[in-house]
């Protein structure tokens, strides 16, 4: 018997034993070997069930972290996959990798002397220039970002426009992988993020206030004084306080302004 | 995908009942809510922290006699991951002035204010910096911004009913003072809140708050906050190292009394090394992943209460840890999403609860932990749970979304729900027209070790912040608070213990007595056992498979 007729018997022997009442097992090849894995699961499930113990690729298990980037690959065809270990569920016969870390270059700033233009952009990532409009980022992002669109943004210096196109980016780092200009896109568009929070975007004027308002002690008496109340005046203070309406405008007022 | 057939089958009971209770829903008539007496006996009966067996008392540390969570109590009495005689305390590998454990939200806050008070830092990790569940927060982070409507007056009475007035009243002072401090902060480093076009930050309510004070990153504000942080430690390259994949499993003491460093373990290469520390602060976040009752859980994967551990060997007290926090509705099918959270949004906006036979069992908006006690109530006593597919024995309930889309038309669970709408329909599941099977799930840990408002614990030199501490949030954190707990506490306590390092003057000569101790304290308790912890990361390892793990002796690394 060869040894892929083996591996494959070995299988079906797996899903009588492991799956007890399982039928649904399948084979990925997750570096290149076969394992053989219920139907259901995720990569990062389909890896555990497989008996590796995960250290590198797992982090919050719920597709926000950006530490388990997979690319896979199906029998017959050329074409690179990609996705999220933890959000992507196994497909028979896949070829597939982890790619948990990949060295983007970081550039090292400060915020404060940052300006929202292209000069400053290119100042800290040169290679910026260098993009070649190939979208190979935009077709391998995991989270649909229209990758290529945030990075010629900001090479137009369109900083805020670049700044929301790559808010939902979770660093996972697989459009670095692939992108033949050698960027790396996701550290330009925390970079654009950064820069539109706080050089772009007016900054919050009744923030500064309240944070005068604390300062200037006005508050300590009444906080001490429900410090130090007993529970049933807490509790009465507790249930009687105004509510603001769920539906009430912003600039909505209470009644009481004693405590503000 | 989608669901099994057998799923599908069921769900038509759901639709045959859905018209009338929408039908009612828009008449104003709703599902009786409990009386407060109702509502403690569900409780007593049904939440998973009053079940008989649920809490066993400590017989060892600070906090003996304190009964606590099954899981919990067997991470205390347990032994250290290291023999301390092994330990070699002259070779000392790195030295700093302040060493964070933990790269979450509150870690990265104290580093960053550590260092601008001129400390150099480290900060050791156990997986990547921000695999966190700083990272996964989508709903807010509180604060008391709007001085025309709202105060720390308010959001200090807000913060005590949420935590059924046991909190520490001093560290909510000091955290309802310090919020808008730390909003300001986050908005210096760049993080985008969403605000206005004059620059006013959007704010809503949540749970329990008496005035809009709940302020958001779209729907990852957590993640947004997280990731700004970070960047600006990368930013501090010479000042702030950052150690990954290398959990803390011990501390370390030296001859004065006071913390000064910690044993570390790399998580690859399997080796421990000593970190030497003029300061420490304790970082670690929750303790979901110790799945307390077998509970499924919201958090990441690192989260398994190591600091608890370790602060606790030390000397340091825990409190409010016997009450834990489940959510309502987390999703058990399809079992890739399994734990999931599920905004509690989605049952604002009407969606009802409804068991196998498509009946209403509770009104979908009473506080957190009645309706957690509800649903196991459903799916246990009364028996009208719905089986979960390939899992035998586990039960789930029905929240029925498409409710939404009825009531306030077509297109308002997409609109409204989007990360939700689009992680089911990758499973094939529509919960605009199909429900979602959901079950409680573990989310938050509520207590922690004891600290007092400026980080500073029992032991000089050891500091904590974030959900590693216990205090502030009393027996019940509310939403959006705990972001604002991490950035308060985070910089304060990386504020004390940058201090502490610049007055202390040279470290002593380092002790891990204090474990040896722990284990004596074990010994004579008659704890028998060959349990070792910090835990570090769980076992979802596949029993089939370790049954031919037949290796007898380490070699080297290789199993
Ligand atoms: C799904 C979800 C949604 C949430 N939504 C909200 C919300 O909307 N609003 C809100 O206010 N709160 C929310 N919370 C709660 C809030 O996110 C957390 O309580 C808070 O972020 C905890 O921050 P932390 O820094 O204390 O811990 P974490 O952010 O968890 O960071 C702890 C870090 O320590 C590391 N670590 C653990 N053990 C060790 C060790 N032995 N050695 C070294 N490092 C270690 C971990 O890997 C992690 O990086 C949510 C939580 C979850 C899970
Ligand atoms: S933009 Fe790049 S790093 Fe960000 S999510 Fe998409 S592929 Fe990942
Ligand atoms: S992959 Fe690189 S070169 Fe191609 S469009 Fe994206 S950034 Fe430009
Ligand atoms: S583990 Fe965080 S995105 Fe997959």
């Amino acid at each position: 018997m060869s040894t892929a007729e083996q591996a494959e018997l070995r299988g079906a022997e797996a899903a009588s034993v492991e799956g007890a009442g399982r039928t649904d097992l399948v084979p990925i090849f997750i570096m290149g070997k076969r394992y053989n894995v219920p139907s259901t699961l995720t990569i990062q499930k389909a890896f555990e069930f497989a008996g590796y113990q995960l250290i590198r690729g797992c982090g919050c298990r719920g597709g926000i972290c950006g530490a388990c980037a997979t690319v896979y690959r199906m029998p017959g065809s050329a074409k690179i996959h990609v996705g999220l270990a933890c959000q992507t569920i196994v497909k028979p016969n896949m070829y597939l990798a982890m790619v948990p870390f990949f060295p983007a270059n970081r550039a090292v700033y400060d915020l404060e002397e940052l300006k929202p233009d292209a000069q400053t952009l290119l100042k800290y990532y040169p290679e910026l220039a260098k993009c070649m409009g190939c979208n190979t980022c935009t077709k391998s992002c995991p989270m649909d970002i229209p990758v290529m669109e945030y990075i010629s943004a900001a090479l137009r210096g369109e900083i805020e426009k670049a700044a929301d196109l790559s808010f939902p980016c979770v660093m996972c780092g697989i459009c670095a992988s692939r992108c033949p200009a050698e960027l790396g896109q996701y550290n330009i568009g925390i970079m654009t993020r950064r820069i539109t929070g706080r050089h772009v975007k007016p900054r919050a004027e009744h923030l500064q206030d309240m944070i005068q308002r604390i300062e200037s002690g006005r508050y300590e008496e009444p906080l001490k004084k429900l410090m130090t109340a007993d529970m049933e005046t807490l509790r009465k203070l507790y249930v009687e306080r105004e509510m603001e309406p769920h539906t009430a405008d912003e600039m909505w007022e209470p009644e009481i302004k004693q405590f503000l | 995908m989608g669901y099994t057939p057998d799923l599908m089958e069921l769900i038509k009971k759901v639709d045959k009942t859905r018209p009338a209770r929408v039908e009612r829903k828009k008449a104003g008539i709703e599902f009786q809510a409990l009386t407060l007496d109702e509502r403690r006996d569900r409780l007593e009966k049904y939440h998973p922290d009053f079940r008989p067996d649920a809490l066993r008392e400590l017989r060892v540390g600070p906090s003996k006699g304190y009964a606590l969570a099954q899981e919990f109590a067997d991470a205390f009495e347990s032994r250290s991951r290291v023999d301390p005689d092994s330990i070699h305390l002259e070779e000392v590998h790195y030295e700093t002035d302040v060493l964070v454990i933990g790269g979450g939200g509150a870690g990265t806050a104290a580093a960053l204010i550590a260092q601008e008070l001129g400390a150099k830092v480290i900060i050791a990790t156990k997986l990547r910096h921000g695999d966190a569940n700083t990272m996964m927060a989508e709903g807010g982070m509180q604060a008391a911004t709007k001085g025309w409507k709202d105060s720390p007056y308010y959001h200090y009475l807000d913060v005590m009913g949420g935590g059924h007035f046991e909190n520490d009243p001093e560290l909510v002072k000091t955290m309802v003072t310090e919020a808008p401090k730390a909003i300001g902060w986050l908005e210096q480093l760049g993080c985008m809140f969403n605000k206005r076009p004059d620059g006013k930050l959007f704010t809503l309510h949540g749970a329990g708050t008496c005035r809009k004070r709940m302020h958001y990153a779209g729907d990852m504000t957590g993640a947004e906050i997280m990731r700004t942080l970070r960047d600006e430690t990368r930013n501090r390259i010479k000042d702030i190292g950052v150690l990954e994949f290398s959990p803390a499993v011990e501390l370390l003491m030296d001859d004065n009394g006071m913390c000064s460093g910690a044993v570390l373990y790399n998580l690859e290469t399997e080796e421990y090394f000593l970190v030497k520390a003029k300061a420490v602060v304790m970082a670690t976040g929750g303790s979901g992943r110790l799945h307390v009752q077998k509970f499924m859980t919201t958090n990441h994967y690192g989260a398994t209460g190591d600091g608890l551990v370790m602060g606790y060997r030390l000397g340091v007290g825990v409190r409010f840890l016997h009450a834990t926090q489940y959510h309502p509705t987390g999703a058990v099918f399809p079992e890739q999403a399994e734990g999931l959270l599920i905004t509690e949004k989605v049952r604002g906006a009407g969606a009802n609860l409804v068991n196998i036979d498509g009946e209403q069992f509770v009104f979908e908006r009473e506080p957190r932990d009645i309706e957690s006690a509800s649903i196991i109530r459903e799916c246990t006593k009364v028996g009208k749970g719905v089986p979960v597919p390939g899992q035998p024995g586990k039960f789930g309930v029905w929240l029925d979304s498409p409710m939404i889309d009825l009531l306030e038309g077509e297109g308002t669970v997409e609109r409204e729900f989007p990360a939700k709408y689009i992680l089911f329909k990758r499973y094939e599941i529509d919960i605009s027209k199909v429900p979602m099977l959901i079950y409680p799930t573990l989310h938050y840990q509520n207590g922690g070790l004891a600290y007092e408002s400026d980080g500073s614990t029992v032991v000089p030199g050891f500091y904590a912040a974030g959900e590693v501490g216990g205090g502030v949030h009393g027996a019940n954190r509310l939403m959006g608070n705990s972001l604002l707990d991490i950035t308060v506490f985070g910089r304060l306590a990386g504020e004390s213990a940058g201090k502490f390092a610049r007055e202390r003057g040279d470290v002593g000569k380092l002790s891990v007595d204090h474990v040896r101790k722990y284990h004596k304290e074990l010994e004579e308790a008659g704890i028998d056992t060959d349990r070792v912890s910090p835990m570090v990361l769980p076992d979802y390892g596949n029993p089939e498979v370790r049954k031919r793990q037949w290796t007898t002796t380490y070699v080297g690394t290789l199993r």
